[in-house]
This record gives structure tokens, C-alpha cells and sequence, in this order.
């Protein structure tokens, strides 16, 4: 589908509108998803997977710094956070691979987003792909 | 909550997702059938959740309620949300927005029946 967006759809520097729009809202559905897992996590059993309610929160404030940053256009901080994003999930998702005592519990990047139809996987590449169509004088 | 009805909601709301896709595949303006689509699903999700809380009530079975019910409050948001912020947007994604929203729909009902039966966190 989005292949057909025709060029009018990205607007030099416009990240929020077009296919933008609805890149927005899956990012706005994970910030909610991650961050209130990780309030819930770290309310209710702090203490049984730190390290795994950790990452739940960080992940939290990643996807919605980018949520932010792309609904807003600003360009450069939703590079830096999409490529956060990038690399938490691909490095969140080897380490639950190759020691899974790491994490008793799941996060939303554990074994590359498996919990969440692999959509955190998918996601940091469409965002790198948006951001680089919209590229431009910000 | 049983699977059928978690699962139905779920089947529902896949159905209007495709409904929306194909007005965003064919650039189609957010017009009143979808509307009346979205609706029909916000009312059926709002009496599955009323009925939902009556049988958190009453069940003695160790739910934990807190997550239920905010999954449910998240549930039934997310379509006049995106209804709402889908419109403002001209282009075809407009509707993109509003097939995100009910896949999304779709896997907080999975979720939901998982949190009910206690097979989820």
C-alpha cells in the first residue's frame, strides 16, 4: 500500500502527515502499550524482574519520544529515536535468545517483539524508511 | 468472557479493519457506512465490556481486575479516537489510522480473554 503514496504524500520535512499519520498512530499504540506495561510491572512486582521492568519503561520512553517527535516533524530527534528503538529491539531480542535468565520477564522488545506479532521489529524499519522519504529542509 | 465471545469481538473487529483498509487502498473518503461499521463495533465492544465488569464482579476466581479493566478502557477508546484523528487527516490515511486502530482492537481482545482466563501476566 504504501508503496502507491504518491509524492504529494511526503511533503519535505512533514512526518506526521500521510502515511505519516498512521505510522503515528502505531507508534502512539506501542508508547501506550510499552509504558503502561512498564508502570503496571513496576507498580505491582518491582522487585521480581528489574532488569525486564527496566527495559519495559526505557522502551516505553523511546517509542514515545518518537510518537512525539514524529507527530511533530521533528525530523532529527525521530531519527535518533527510531534508531534507539532499532537497536533495543534487535539487541533486547538476542540477548532473550541467548540467556533467557536475563529476563524472567517479558518486555516488549524480548525475542524481537514475538509478543507483539514482531510489529517492534517491523516498526523501527518503516520509521527509518518514512523519516528518510521526508528528508529534507526541516 | 468466554473464547467465543473474546474471539467474536476480536473476528468483528478485524471485519471493519478490512472495511477501512479497503477505503485506504482505494483512497476513498471516510464516508457513513464506515462510519455506521465503527459504530456498530463501538457498541458491541461497550456491551461486551459492561457485561465483562458484572462478571469481574462476580466471579471468584483470582482476576486481576486492575489490568482487566484498564484493558477494557483502553479497548473501548481506541475507535472514536481514531475516528476522530483519522478525519482530521485528508489524505488515504486518514482511514489508515482507523485500521490501525481496530487490529489493535483485535489483539487487546485476544489479551483480554487472556487476563480473564489467566493464562496472561
Amino acid at each position: 500500500m504504501s508503496e502507491h503514496a504518491s509524492s504529494e504524500d511526503a511533503a519535505a520535512g512533514r512526518t506526521s502527515t500521510g502515511p505519516g499519520r498512521a505510522l503515528v498512530a502505531v507508534y502512539a499504540v506501542f508508547a501506550i502499550a510499552a509504558t503502561a506495561r512498564s508502570v503496571y510491572q513496576l507498580v505491582v512486582k518491582a522487585d521480581e524482574a528489574p532488569v525486564a521492568y527496566a527495559l519495559s519503561a526505557l522502551a516505553g520512553v523511546v517509542y514515545v519520544l518518537a510518537t512525539y517527535a514524529l507527530a511533530t516533524d521533528r525530523h532529527r530527534l525521530a531519527v535518533g529515536a527510531v534508531l534507539f528503538e532499532l537497536v533495543g529491539v534487535l539487541g533486547v531480542g538476542l540477548l532473550t535468545l541467548l540467556d533467557g535468565g536475563l529476563f524472567p520477564d517479558a518486555t516488549v522488545w524480548s525475542d524481537f517483539g514475538a509478543g507483539y506479532g514482531y510489529v517492534p521489529l517491523v516498526l523501527p524499519f518503516v520509521g527509518l524508511w518514512w523519516l528518510h522519504r521526508t528528508r529534507g529542509p526541516a | 468472557m468466554t473464547d467465543t465471545i473474546a474471539y467474536g469481538v476480536a473476528l468483528l473487529a478485524l471485519l471493519v479493519a478490512v472495511f477501512a483498509a479497503t477505503h485506504t487502498v482505494r483512497d476513498a473518503p471516510f464516508g457513513n457506512p464506515l462510519f455506521y461499521a465503527v459504530s456498530v463495533l463501538e457498541l458491541v465492544l461497550l456491551v461486551v465490556m459492561v457485561g465483562g465488569f458484572v462478571a469481574l464482579a462476580q466471579t471468584d476466581r483470582d482476576v486481576s481486575g486492575g489490568l482487566y479493566v484498564s484493558y477494557w478502557l483502553t479497548v473501548v477508546v481506541l475507535p472514536p479516537a481514531a475516528v476522530l484523528w483519522g478525519i482530521a487527516e485528508k489524505s488515504r490515511w486518514g482511514t489508515g489510522v482507523v485500521v490501525v486502530a481496530l487490529l489493535t482492537v483485535a489483539a487487546l481482545m485476544v489479551r483480554l480473554l487472556g487476563i480473564w482466563k489467566g493464562t496472561y501476566v
